[in-house]
């Protein structure tokens, strides 16, 4: 029992880094109608330059908000320099663009900083509330810090001009453009907002996987899974999905070794973990194909 | 082999229409390149250094790679499914072909009729579920098949078939009758056999009532179910037939590198033959070609140019290979966004203008 | 990195070829392939490219040393030419690249190939065309087979073993040893844990728990919380750097004090101990070969002066406190020794045969009491370590050299 709890806390955990990182996909998709390949390096590449300001001696939090700053600022001039030459190109062009962007954010992240995984501070307090040993602090921290930004960003988008006009220009540009919104800075905006949120994650990431160039590529696909499940349009779909794949991976472990202990035959295991909480997403996708509380496009003939 | 023609405007979908248009006036094209392929192995005696037995094998694992990105450019090019997963069926198929060399011993070239068949099949049914999502959900589906299949390779009761995490040693196939080939001209000509039949077949299939129909439910799927064409079977089978083009890739490369393991087969594959995809031309069948030998170039060239940015232009910053690929996919989709297919006949109407 | 332009220039290696074949009719020694009077041509591939480009590091270090090498004059007279390329770790790719060195390039031999898929998948053909494949950077135990595979030789010490010498001494040390182990789930870590078994031998009832990781997990918190569970008392990590390093802190967070032993692959101060946190590293038991760059115990050592240097003049770019340039260094040094028995007899099969018969050969950044031993039967150039703990912020030894047979 007390393995179940702590599988079930230590899933949780691990699923606050999913969201926060699905958090970001569906930023980048909501505001673009794109899904972001490099959203992960993007987000690493962030959090390297918070850990070299972080070197120079910069205090924790200034080097927090300066990293979100800049890659807001990076992120506007990747979508005006890199995609918006393109912006007529077919989907699967700016798949590749993402691709590409995916190997030279990589790349050079691995040539200037090294491969060397880094340790990253955490600006939560060591020590343990109540349920030592459950959850860590800087997990906790994390799970705050996500549902924090997500509320941010539901305000934003429900109750500002700013987001509404940018939620417009990405459901129907062209309506958009008519009622005044100007869609290609809204874009700018969205990829700018997408790689912030992205920073934020990296940043609450690099702390429990450690920092090197490769730290997103799983938590990615864990991602991107979370954000199947609850719906690639639904900030709030996305980070109960990311919470769930988390939880579910842990629990899917966990029943292959009671399987095990049981009935003494091995079924499942941590080997499988990943494909069966894909299964599952496969399966609820099926049954609803626009993810749990994603929106059901209507299309007009 | 002027085939493609480029989207271009915004609303036209992710891939151009007709991909045939000129097709049947270059007919002579395609087969004085047949001709001409065909023909080369024989010119070793002339020039033994130009056509050694590694440019040879090059060329197999380009057509090797041309086949599975037909397979993508099937599914995804003239059907409009879009797959990220497509290293799984090519997985598949080269681990069907492994265990039937392995533990059956059956001589390979028995094996692509039934890596055909499995790998339509798991194709048709992976195409049940994916019938129910559209565009960037099916496009994630795929992404995760490609994700799950090298792991399921390891699984513990899988393990004895598929050597788990060790893979399978096979041999390399050696020419049948006593002909005076060595493994990789043998291995070149057994390619070049597979591929000719297999674009042949695409090519009636997509300028057939199907590929008509594949085409019309790409373009606008509700229209072409009302038109009478029942899209889910139309879907489903593409599917299959997709899968099974990757999976006879799969099981050809399987025999050119004689190995099989789960690294062999990561989703990095899948992403690859995408770029193939794109790169080559969507809805293309030569851009299928030059897919393949992209993919299989591109890598080589990207080491070549980084050491040349270093030594030649004496560069002080490091340029990885890895780098140099990011800013060629870059480069590329910026000056040929329809793929170099559709950049080369686009250059060629403007000169003729 | 000297790479020729494949797909660029194509009549190049001809021309190359021709001046090789000129060099053969007149030279003053006996040469095969990649080898004259005034070059020594030795091919590699590493993944520069892809998911695991981290280990490229360690081309580009061989690289470095042997233009120390060069500058020093080379090899009994002859300069090294390096050849390098990418295989992005995917056996398709290795087949396609050792093709061009072998078959284009013409090299001498394949040198310090990386990654146990990758070379199972070019072991064959190697040993076809007869060119030496030596001092892979594997730890595999399959690459020591002279009877099967007389042109593949390993280097460093095997997987296999290692997992042995930590059995023996969990058994010898830790009273009614409950044994859990981690493990990454690929032929890497399936070669530890053979090892391992075949070590506990009639004891091996006493691993009571047994879990594996992939490499796309983000991180490994849910195995160590199954292996807590099963009230294990001693811990075997097989795990890469990242995955050690969570996997230290992770014990130590839920409050699991095993007896742990970490693998090799993890024994780095900078890049496992560090980021884990020194308090909860303390008392692990890894086993090593070579000096930690990291570890200040080494600070004096001339071997490390002399590879600061190096680092300092040849490799700027590098980051001092990454093992694989002193791997990298330690590897290109026993090339070049054995190279250097070879004399003038630069033929492949002498290559082979000079590989095969390195005696007590010291070789820079070895720890203390390790050399490189050879013979016509023993594929296994290095096969001791030392027990090292973990004290402080660095590596205490102690105990003897032990290897497979001694252990």
């Amino acid at each position: 029992m007390e393995q179940l709890i702590q599988q079930v806390a230590s899933g949780l955990a691990n699923g606050a880094i999913y969201a926060c990182v699905a958090l970001a996909l569906v930023m980048i998709f909501v505001s673009t109608d794109h899904i972001n390949f490099a959203q992960g390096e993007m987000a690493m590449f962030s959090t390297y330059i918070s850990w070299q300001l972080i070197q120079w001696g910069l205090d924790y939090w200034i080097a927090f908000f300066a990293a979100v700053a800049i890659s807001f600022v990076a992120g506007v001039l990747i979508e005006r320099i890199v995609l918006r030459p393109l912006h007529t190109a077919p989907v699967l062009s700016i798949i590749v663009v993402f691709i590409g962007l995916l190997a030279i954010c990589n790349s050079v992240a691995g040539t200037v900083w090294s491969y060397l995984i880094k340790e990253y501070p955490t600006p939560f307090p060591k020590e343990v509330f109540g349920f030592s040993g459950l959850i860590g602090a800087h997990q906790l921290g994390v799970v705050v810090v996500t549902l924090l930004v997500l509320s941010l960003l539901f305000v934003f988008f429900r109750y500002t001009p700013l987001g509404l006009a940018m939620r417009a220009a990405a459901q129907n540009p062209v309506s958009a453009r008519l009622a005044g919104v100007r869609v290609d800075w809204m874009l700018a905006l969205g990829w700018g907002l997408a790689a912030a949120v992205g920073a934020v994650a990296g940043m609450m990431v690099a702390h429990i996987v450690y920092l090197d160039p490769n730290m997103m590529a799983g938590i990615l696909l864990y991602a991107f899974a979370g954000a199947l499940l609850g719906g690639i349009s639904s900030p709030g779909g996305a980070v109960l999905g990311g919470f769930m794949v988390g939880v579910l991976e842990n629990l899917v472990a966990y029943l292959g070794n009671a399987i095990e202990k049981g009935f003494g035959v091995y079924i499942i295991g941590n080997g499988e973990k990943l494909t069966v909480a894909l299964i599952i997403v496969i399966t609820v996708l099926t049954l609803k194909p626009s993810g749990l509380f994603g929106r059901v496009v209507v299309k007009r003939v | 082999m002027t085939t493609a023609t480029p989207a271009d405007t915004a609303t036209t979908p992710a891939v151009p229409a007709s991909p045939m248009a000129a097709a049947g006036a270059d007919r002579r094209w395609v087969w004085i390149v047949v001709a001409a392929a065909a023909a080369l192995p024989l010119l070793r005696s002339v020039v033994p250094d130009i056509i050694s037995d590694y440019r040879l094998f090059l060329m197999s694992t380009m057509m090797i790679a041309a086949i599975a990105v037909l397979g993508l450019n099937l599914l995804t090019g003239f059907n409009g499914q879009i797959s990220l997963g497509h290293g799984a069926f090519y997985a598949v198929g080269a681990y069907t072909a492994a265990i039937l060399m392995d533990k059956l011993s059956l001589p390979y070239w028995t094996l692509l009729p039934i890596v055909a068949v499995v790998c339509f099949v798991v194709g048709f049914l992976f195409g049940l579920p994916a019938l129910r999502l559209e565009g960037h959900y099916l496009a994630l589906a795929t992404f995760a098949l490609a994700l799950a299949v090298p792991q399921m390779l390891k699984y513990r009761w899988l393990e004895d078939l598929t050597g788990g995490v060790q893979g399978i040693v096979l041999l390399k196939p050696e020419a049948p009758f006593g002909l005076p080939l060595t493994e990789d001209q043998w291995l070149y000509y057994y390619c070049l056999i597979v591929t000719v039949l297999l674009f042949w077949a695409a090519w009636n299939l997509l300028r057939g009532r199907s590929g008509r129909a594949m085409m019309a439910i790409r373009d606008h799927s509700m229209a072409a179910g009302t038109m009478g064409i029942d899209t889910a079977r139309y879907k489903t089978v593409t599917f299959g037939i997709s899968a099974a083009y990757t999976g006879i890739a799969g099981a050809l490369s399987a025999s050119a590198i004689a190995f099989v393991a789960p690294d062999s087969f990561g989703f990095f594959l899948s992403i690859s033959l995408l770029i193939g995809l794109v790169v080559g031309g969507v809805a293309s069948l030569p851009g299928s070609i030059i897919g393949g030998i992209f993919t299989v170039l591109v890598q080589n060239s990207a080491q070549a140019l980084s050491n040349f940015v270093k030594n030649d232009i004496g560069l002080p910053y490091d340029l990885s290979p890895y780098s140099v690929y990011g800013i060629l996919l870059l480069v590329l989709m910026y000056v040929m966004p329809t793929g170099i297919a559709g950049g080369v006949v686009m250059a060629w109407r403007r000169l003729r203008r | 990195m000297s790479v020729t332009r494949r797909g660029f220039v194509v009549g190049a290696s001809s021309a190359t070829m021709l001046a090789g074949a000129a060099a053969h009719a007149q030279g003053k020694g006996k040469y095969d392939d990649g080898a004259s009077d005034t070059e020594i041509k030795i091919g590699n591939t590493m993944p520069y490219s892809g998911p695991a480009s981290a280990y490229g590091v360690i081309g580009k270090a061989i690289d470095a040393y042997f233009k120390m090498v060069n500058d020093k004059g080379g090899i009994n007279g002859r300069k090294v030419k390096f050849i390098s390329l990418d295989d992005a770790y995917s056996p398709p790719k290795i087949v396609e690249a050792a093709r061009q060195l072998v078959e284009q390039e013409k090299v001498l031999c394949l040198f310090n190939t990386l990654g146990t898929p990758t070379n199972t998948a070019i072991h064959k053909y190697m040993n076809l065309k007869k060119v030496p494949h030596l001092f892979l950077a594997t730890g595999a135990s399959k690459w020591g087979k002279p009877k099967e595979f007389p042109w593949t030789m390993g280097w460093q010490p095997d997987y296999h073993t290692e997992g042995v010498i930590f059995a023996k001494h969990i058994l010898a040390n830790v009273k009614d040893a409950k044994i859990a182990v981690l493990m990454q789930n690929d032929d890497y870590g399936k070669d530890y844990y053979e090892g391992f078994r075949e070590g506990l031998g009639k004891d091996v009832s006493k691993i009571v728990k047994h879990v594996t990781y992939e490499v796309t997990d983000p991180t490994v918190d849910s195995q160590i919380i199954q292996l807590k569970d099963s009230g294990a008392n001693a811990f075997f990590n097989i795990a890469t750097p990242k995955f050690a390093a969570q996997a230290i802190r992770k014990a130590a967070d839920i409050g699991w004090k095993p007896a742990h032993y970490l693998n090799n692959v993890s024994a780095s101060v900078a890049a496992v101990m560090k980021p884990a946190g020194y308090d909860n590293g303390q008392d692990i038991i890894t086993a090593a070969y070579l000096k930690d760059p990291t570890d200040k115990q080494w600070d004096g050592a001339d071997d490390m002066k002399a590879w600061r240097e190096w680092m300092a003049k040849y490799n700027p770019g590098a980051n001092m406190g990454d093992g694989f340039n002193v791997y990298g260094y330690a590897v290109a040094a026993t090339l070049e020794k054995t190279l250097e028995q070879c004399g003038n007899e630069l033929t492949r099969a002498n290559l082979m045969k000079q590989a095969a018969n390195l005696k007590k050969l010291v070789v820079p950044l070895l720890l203390p009491g390790i050399t490189v031993n050879t013979s016509p039967t023993d594929f296994y150039p290095i096969q001791s370590m030392r027990l090292q703990r973990f004290k402080g912020e660095t590596w205490e030894l102690f105990g003897d050299v032990m290897s497979n047979e001694s252990a």
